[in-house]
């Protein structure tokens, strides 16, 4: 008779990831809904899903959700948690998404303190359109439209998303993790919970950013790609809690 | 009892009366009183007045919200209709219910702020991308500004769907006495409504589909839902259509005009009538065919240059001439050029016969 050391969360739905092999979408996912499950709150979350490898979301987390439009996730949330104060709202928003074409809607539910979580999936990459040049992508990394890599001279500099909010007053917690090893999928899963806490508590807006894997996009395997990330993200992006309002 | 009341205001207040609490919206003029009114008188009735970072935002505060199961609006004109079109399409497409009102300016471009009807197209034709259309209603006086945001609220939850309503900056900033509805609840209950999943399965607001035959069958769903829309909603009123020889068809401010030019017609000999769409879309072409049936010629009348003309033609199928006349880009027609246009068309001097389309 084997013991269970691990079992799928009530959260997730047991729908097949349709993630590429190595993607850290899956792990992220389940992170999330593990911290739903030990919060006792999956009857009371209503999650909203972005556009990008993450579109269908709602397919895998067994909560309710919304669907919103490229970038436009915070916005949502922000009707979704006016309208119900008392329920867990959070986004799942990849790079390109919540960097580029919702910087907008970020900066400003950030700035309002709207008491909304946002699960940031960093992958250095648009990766459902197959790997194009995002706010993310590092200084000389190649993707398919910066194929000589990337120019920060003619197409600019990466945005640290994390260091940017952090100058505002609205966040009570911001962090930024990582998914390239078990100690950081620990650490990860603890700043998810931080985070939905912080919102629990009224304190005010809060962001994880995950350091994610792209293998497929990358031109990488599995394991090569989460020494990439080690290697070439960490160094860029700090690992670290920006923002812990008192009371987190 | 009647209060005096700006149009602006007025459709405000009546949005409050029919059970709306939540109200996204950006400042754009000539519409910004409803903005103002809304957060004087939202946290009042525990209601919810937040002021968008920007157009885009507002309209996708609106689609949480009106999933999260609430009567919801938002408010501008034409420039910042144009960019809440990407939320439209959403919220059509995950049939979502909400009311959106558009007091029209001249457009195009940033256009200028005086009143003008040149968004009908992008109001009656979907507006955004993708397959479909969403009820419009066209008020023409302060009271009407009232009385039809309560339907459009009911329509929206009837329907599942957006609603717009089209004003223009005319009927948006006159004042006039108005008789307000008493409160109303806060509509139907929505089982469908993505609020947290207790004690029953999940709910999904989405309209995204990648199998093309789900995308299909989602497609051949809405359609339904705009044939019976089409079928049980046209709103339009006839002014001395009974033995009208030129019928005159104009929607919201402008109608008002062409009823004053009807009667000076009629005072100069030429039996004019007045036919108003009420609902844009559904457009009422039965309820205009029928107005039209002793007439010799048609004038539609517009503040653009030539929208719901298309319309008109196409409800009278080519069996009457139908002229336009349509001032543009703020200016708004004289009822005496009205009148000309109507003495150019009929009585013993002129006829219509043997007169060419504009």
């Amino acid at each position: 008779m084997g013991i269970a050391v691990s079992s799928r969360p009530e959260t997730l739905t047991g729908a097949g990831f349709h993630y590429c092999p190595g993607c850290s979408h899956g792990l992220v996912h389940r992170l999330v809904a593990e911290v739903i499950d030990e919060l006792g709150l999956r009857e009371s979350t209503v999650g909203v899903a972005s556009v990008g490898c993450s579109v269908t979301a709602y397919n895998y987390f067994n909560l309710d959700m919304q669907q919103a439009a490229h970038g436009r996730a915070p916005a949502v949330a922000t009707g979704i948690k006016r309208v119900l104060p008392d329920r867990l709202v959070f986004t799942y928003q990849g790079d390109g998404d919540l960097a580029s074409i919702g910087l907008a809607e970020t900066i400003h539910a950030a700035s309002r303190g709207e008491k909304i979580t946002v699960i940031f999936i960093n992958n250095a990459n648009y990766g459902m359109t197959g790997g194009q040049l995002a706010p993310t992508t590092l200084p000389g990394q190649t993707t398919s439209t910066s194929p000589a890599g990337r120019d920060v001279g003619s197409m600019g500099h990466p945005i640290r998303m994390v260091e940017l909010l952090a100058a505002l007053d609205g966040p009570a917690y911001l962090a930024r993790v990582s998914t390239h090893n078990p100690a950081q999928v620990v650490k990860a899963r603890r700043a998810v919970k931080r985070a939905f806490e912080a919102q629990l508590k009224g304190l005010g807006f809060s962001l994880v950013e995950v350091l994610s894997a792209c293998p497929t996009n990358w031109g990488l395997k599995p394991a090569e790609a989460m020494k990439w990330l080690e290697k070439n993200m960490l160094p860029y992006y700090p690992a670290g809690e920006f923002r812990v309002a008192e009371g987190v | 009892m009647k209060e005096l009341m700006k149009g602006n205001e007025a459709l405000a207040e009546a949005a409050v009366r029919a059970g709306c609490r939540f109200f996204f919206g950006y400042p754009i003029t000539p519409q910004t009183e409803i903005s103002e009114y809304l957060a004087r008188r939202m946290p009042g009735v525990g209601g919810v007045f937040l002021q968008a970072e920007s157009e885009v935002a507002a309209i996708n505060m609106v689609y949480g919200a009106a999933g999260a199961g609430a009567r919801v609006m938002t408010s501008s004109s034409g420039p910042g209709i144009s960019l809440k079109q990407e939320g439209v399409s959403y919220l059509a497409g995950a049939e979502l219910p909400c009311v959106i009102v558009n007091i029209m300016r001249g457009g195009p471009g940033l256009g200028g702020i005086q009143p003008s009807q040149s968004d009908y197209f992008q109001a009656t034709r979907g507006g955004g991308h993708g397959d479909y259309r969403l009820p419009v209603l066209a008020p023409g006086n302060v009271q009407e500004m009232v009385d039809l945001t309560g339907l459009a609220f009911d329509l929206a939850d009837e329907y599942r769907s957006p609603v717009y309503i089209l004003g223009d900056g005319a009927v948006g900033q006159m004042m006039e006495a108005v008789e307000l509805p008493p409160d109303c609840s806060a509509g139907p209950a929505k089982s469908w409504a993505a609020n947290g999943c207790r004690g029953r399965g999940k709910n999904v607001i989405t309209s995204f589909f990648m199998e093309a035959a789900d995308l299909e069958r989602h497609n051949l769903k809405l359609q339904e839902k705009y044939r019976l829309i089409s079928s049980r909603e046209t709103r339009g009123e006839g002014y001395l259509t009974e033995d009208a020889e030129v019928l005159v068809v104009a929607f919201g401010t402008t109608a008002r005009i062409a009823k004053a030019a009807v009667k000076a017609a009629r005072a100069g000999g030429v039996a004019a009538g007045l036919f108003r769409p009420v609902t844009l879309w559904p457009f009422p072409a039965e309820q205009l065919q029928q107005a039209a049936s002793r007439a010799g010629a048609v004038l539609t009348v517009e503040m653009n240059y030539g929208q719901m003309v298309e319309d008109v033609r196409l409800a009278l199928q080519c069996r009457l001439p139908v002229h336009f006349y349509g001032r543009g880009g703020g200016m708004v027609p004289y009822a005496g050029d009205i009148c000309n246009q109507i003495m150019g068309l009929g009585g013993d001097d002129h006829g219509y016969c043997g007169v060419k389309p504009a």
